[in-house]
């Protein structure tokens, strides 16, 4: 008997399991079909605004950072000047996502931009979101042709470009969207929930930001006008 | 392989305790993590219906095991994963060697994963040739020491920022010897610098699972430091180490338990990276590893179900049972002989070693019933552990004198009035011939107190014999 099978029939016969096959199935079919939401925190049910302002509070609170911009025309100056401000070099890496290419590049000539993945020469990584989560501040990436999870890990500053109308309260809400877009079951090959700038507490529980993954983590905001 | 020093748990807690370097580390361990779950929880109301809801999840999956696991493998292989099932620790290893082997290997990263520490990967691939890198701080730490995790979530818990850095300087001795690095910054930041290299030029990366999902066939791993996504992602294959009570069966169900795992573990609403992986690189995709696999082991678990230690299936190893347990505060972890210490370690390890090896574990318990008080899962840890302690009786286990002592305790305590007399004539004998001094500085059968103090000699009567008067 293979691994496999020596397991899975240790399983049932712990279980003792052999009697009810029809309505164990039954079960789990049901459970995968209409899965059941739980309890979802009072939290982030809210006016959507305000889950907007909580979003803003909850990353701030993990050490992230947070502009808020009226729309997408103001996002590479934003971006820019994140970048002076905190004496980065005017240069970052993302990927071919839409969004980001339709921004206002040419305001901002100053600002080179390399369109790939990151190899670890680059200081800034730019990422655009799924979705953000109110609940705890989460900022939720997907990977795709168009969007390369080496941006949102090598580089030493993330920043990520998350739509005000993308924000929702909850994970089950977000969970809901993923499923609208891909359809129930399927998933891209990798979703990142990213919660502030990169950690470590393993000295002496001694806690500091910039363990391998980003120093800095700035999220803009950006209002549909 | 671990070397299992559990049923030496007597000495090694002696040698903890006497240990100067070590008893420094751990007087951390419960200022840190105890007041930072406690303000976690404090900010969220549903914390405590969320731990139902958890505890509901997991039993519900547990009943449906065998079913999830295979809708989970299913959808493993429609996203273009493979899944090898491994009963026991030697497998795994053999599977991940060929893994490795197939793909001409020499250097693999690893996340952090427990499940390696129990199959022993380490040793065994580089027994084969095959360099295993740890990129976690801590794991990274004690890899450099050559050592043990001795907590789940902390493994170098037990390590002084000043032991690092002796370590950082005899093994990064190409760096200059006159580097500052008094300031914990400063050693995590030779470790980003050194570590930033093995992540670009490794040939395959491990990391262990928090969860799997059997509705979507992904893993999940859960961190904080970023290593275990750059282990994952730039390699040219991802190796997921999982146990089969990892399950969850949809990503509704995974939400909820996400929502009590970081709280418990670090007081954190959310850790900062929660990754959901499924599959290789899909065909479009810029990066990811171009091979995606996920060994299930079993390693006795299987055979838990259904058993009066089930519930411990239900461990999503946050670590909460340690660091508010007075035993693990006084020992730390690696007295407790094998991978996984404090109140978790005490009913798993017998389990799956043996009560025959670990049966001190789950003697080594004040009963304070911490651990289960602050348990995200709600596993009645003390419980099961007396469940061990009977296991440990009914095998003969104990030694004799101990074993005579309680079935003569127990011919007492079935005859009530046979007891109060004895333990009437007992007392008054003993306060009558310690009355001089008014304590024994040794006893017959209680050297086991009278070694480290005086035992005071009754004075007037029993507490049963108090107890009748005041009720009168």
């Amino acid at each position: 008997m293979s691994a496999r099978d020596t397991i899975l029939a240790t399983i049932r016969r712990s279980l003792k399991a052999e009697g009810d096959e029809a309505g164990r199935r039954q079960a789990v079919e049901a459970r995968l079909a209409a899965p059941p939401s739980g309890i979802v925190p009072k939290r982030g049910q809210l006016p959507h605004e305000e889950q907007v302002a909580l979003f803003a509070e909850m990353a701030t609170a993990v050490d992230a950072t947070v502009e808020r911009v009226a729309g997408p025309g103001q996002v590479t100056q934003a971006l820019s000047r994140f970048l002076r401000e905190r004496n980065l070099p005017q240069a970052v890496v993302r990927g071919t996502d839409p969004y980001l290419a339709g921004l206002d590049w040419e305001s901002v000539p100053h600002l080179r931009t390399k369109t790939g993945i990151a190899d670890g020469s680059e200081e800034v990584g730019l990422s655009h979101a799924f979705a953000g989560v109110a609940e705890s501040g989460t900022a939720v990436l997907l990977s795709g042709p168009e969007n390369p999870t080496t941006v949102n890990f090598l580089p030493e500053t993330h920043v990520i470009v998350v739509e005000a109308r993308d924000i929702v309260g909850d994970y089950e809400a977000m969970w809901s969207r993923l499923r609208d877009r891909f359809g129930r079951g399927t998933m891209p090959r990798t979703v990142n929930m990213v919660t502030g700038p990169s950690r470590s507490a393993d000295i002496e529980q001694t806690l500091l930001l910039g363990a391998h993954g980003p120093r800095r983590l700035h999220l803009i905001v950006v209002d549909t006008p | 392989m671990v070397e299992i020093t559990s049923p030496r748990f007597k000495a090694n807690a002696r040698e903890a305790l006497a240990d100067k370097d070590l008893q420094r580390a751990l007087t951390k361990v419960p200022s840190g993590f105890i007041a930072k779950r406690a303000k976690a929880r404090e900010k969220l109301p549903e914390f405590d219906a969320l731990r139902d809801r958890a505890r509901d999840i997991k039993n519900h999956t547990l009943a449906h095991l065998d079913l999830y696991l295979e809708r989970f493998e299913a959808k493993v292989k429609e996203n273009g994963g493979h899944v090898h099932w491994a009963a026991d620790a030697a497998e795994a290893r053999e599977i991940v060697l060929k893994i490795c082997r197939d793909l001409d290997a020499r250097t693999v990263t690893k996340g952090k994963t427990m499940i390696s520490e129990e199959i022993g990967l380490n040793d065994y691939l580089e027994e084969q040739g095959i360099e295993p890198v740890e990129t976690d701080l801590g794991e990274y730490i004690i890899q450099l020491r050559k050592e043990h995790p001795s907590h789940i979530i902390a493994p170098a818990i037990h390590v002084n920022r000043d032991q690092v850095e002796a370590d950082f300087r005899r093994v990064h001795g190409h760096l200059p010897q006159d580097r500052d690095l008094t300031a914990p910054e400063t050693l995590l930041g030779e470790a980003r610098g050194i570590l930033r290299d093995r992540f670009l030029k490794a040939d395959v990366g491990i990391t262990g699972a928090n969860f799997l999902v059997a509705e979507t066939g992904t893993s999940i791993i859960v961190t904080n430091e970023g290593n275990g996504d750059l282990t994952q992602t730039l390699p040219k294959a991802h190796v997921v180490l999982a146990s089969i009570e990892k399950i969850t069966p949809t990503l509704q169900d995974v939400s909820q338990n996400l929502r009590v795992l970081a709280r418990s573990a670090t007081g954190q609403d959310m850790s900062v990276y929660t990754t959901f992986s499924t599959g290789p690189r899909r065909a479009d995709d810029p990066d990811g590893p171009g091979e995606y696999h996920v060994v299930l082991l079993d390693n006795g678990r299987s055979s838990m179900l259904g058993s009066e230690f089930e519930e411990m299936l239900r461990c999503i190893r946050c670590g909460a049972c340690m660091n508010h347990c007075p035993v693990y505060h006084t020992v730390g972890g690696h007295a407790y002989g094998w991978v996984y210490p404090g109140p978790m370690g005490a009913v798993l390890t017998p389990s799956l070693i043996g009560v025959d090896k670990a049966g001190h574990l789950p003697n080594a318990s004040t009963f304070c019933g911490r651990c289960e008080e602050v348990c995200p899962m709600r596993i009645p840890l003390p419980k099961m552990m007396r469940h061990w302690r009977e296991r440990e009786f009914e095998r003969h286990l104990q030694p004799a004198t101990q074993r005579w002592g309680i079935k003569g305790w127990a011919f007492f305590a079935r005859r009530p009035a046979l007891y109060r007399a004895a333990s009437g004539i007992a007392m008054r004998l003993l306060g009558a011939m310690g009355r001089k001094r008014g304590r024994f500085a040794s006893l017959p059968l209680a050297g086991g107190w009278t070694s480290h103090r005086d035992f005071p000699s009754p004075q007037g009567k029993t507490f049963q014999q108090q107890w009748a008067e005041r009720k009168r």
